[in-house]
């Protein structure tokens, strides 16, 4: 699971009003290097949910994401940023570990870089 | 890409080994497959650098089409564990990259407008009734462009009614009429194989 994904998933417990973001609990994670393409990155900043996306870096071992979400000004200047953001967002995978529920603290396995999201009975 | 091509690679992929009645696993043969994402790329653009969510992926051959056409990002989602691990396989095998996500789709919640298009094979709601109604409400509510899915062709009027009327859309076309040709998969399937005539559907959500 890379964090283009995690950035979408949320708690979906009956009555869990704050399920997103999940914590992640990193047990394994490795790096797999794509194409960078800086358009597409330029594009993707302004749909992600930034907050989520540090702290869920930060979890997974990177840490050269501002805490704060740079202005829009950065994306067309800073080449280097970008690369962070591509880096981040799509080349760190979660093998092993989970996604823990901020609110319950449901975790929800993660096992050969698939988040299992299944609900037992009693959560639907 | 041509789409010969890419056909081609779709036939070799891993498909379900014990299919489950239950949840309608069918493989989606590379024929559709090809020309369903095809379309979506040459005719609307829904596909290269856009994000791809695969509802129902199964063993990820819509799924791995999508990133043979250039997604950005592919995520297939089923709720079978041994088919995601086939698809896993499948794309390591054609070295692409996808993220599998594990859940019921019909209790999915996911944040934001990330996706861009959905496409799906869905189950036609023949051993779970609704089920095909289920996965479009959840496609409609995900993509922010546009929903790519099959559907029986018998469903056509009851399909558009309701994705105009409840879920949300702004257009809903029927994009060509294809034969989907399942093989005899089950036990109780009698004949040796089976022509189902089946649209392809392309839906548009209203934007928020």
């Amino acid at each position: 699971m890379r964090l283009i994904t995690h950035n979408m998933l949320s708690c979906n417990i009956k009555g869990v009003t704050n399920g997103f973001p999940l914590r992640i609990e990193a047990g394994n994670v490795i790096k797999k290097e794509v194409d960078f393409n800086p358009d597409f990155i330029r594009h993707m900043f302004a749909k992600l949910e930034w907050k989520a996306l540090v702290e869920g870096a930060r979890s997974m071992g990177y840490a050269e994401l501002p805490e704060d979400s740079p202005d829009a000004a950065v994306l067309e200047s800073d080449e280097s940023f970008l690369k962070k953001l591509h880096h981040a967002l799509l080349e760190l995978h979660l093998e092993e570990g989970a996604l823990v529920c901020p609110e319950t603290g449901r975790k929800f396995p993660v096992n050969k870089g698939i988040p299992n999201m299944l609900l037992h009975e009693d959560e639907v | 890409m041509k789409l010969k091509q890419l056909e081609g690679l779709l036939g070799d992929l891993e498909q379900f080994s014990n299919p489950i009645v239950e949840l309608e696993q069918y493989p989606t043969g590379p024929h559709i497959a090809s020309r369903m994402l095809f379309t979506a790329e040459n005719s609307y653009g829904d596909i290269t650098d856009k994000i791809v969510a695969d509802f129902g992926c199964g063993c990820g051959t819509l799924s791995v089409a999508a990133a043979l056409l250039d997604a950005a990002s592919v995520i297939g989602f089923d709720i079978d564990p041994q088919s995601l691990e086939t698809a896993t396989l499948n794309a390591e095998e054609l070295e692409v990259e996808i993220d599998f996500v594990q859940c019921d789709i019909t209790k999915l919640e996911l944040k934001g407008q990330i996706v861009d298009t959905v496409v799906m094979n869905p189950p036609f709601g023949t051993r779970k009734k609704g089920a095909d109604m289920e996965f479009l409400s959840a496609a409609m509510k995900v993509a922010s462009h546009a929903v790519y899915s099959l559907h029986k062709t018998s469903t056509r009027e009851h399909i558009k009614r309701a994705a105009l009327r409840d879920f949300n859309a702004k257009s809903a076309e029927v994009l060509c009429e294809l034969r989907y040709d399942l093989p005899k998969l089950y036990k109780f399937h009698k004949r040796k194989e089976v022509d189902i005539a089946v649209d392809l559907w392309r839906f548009e959500p209203k934007h928020n």
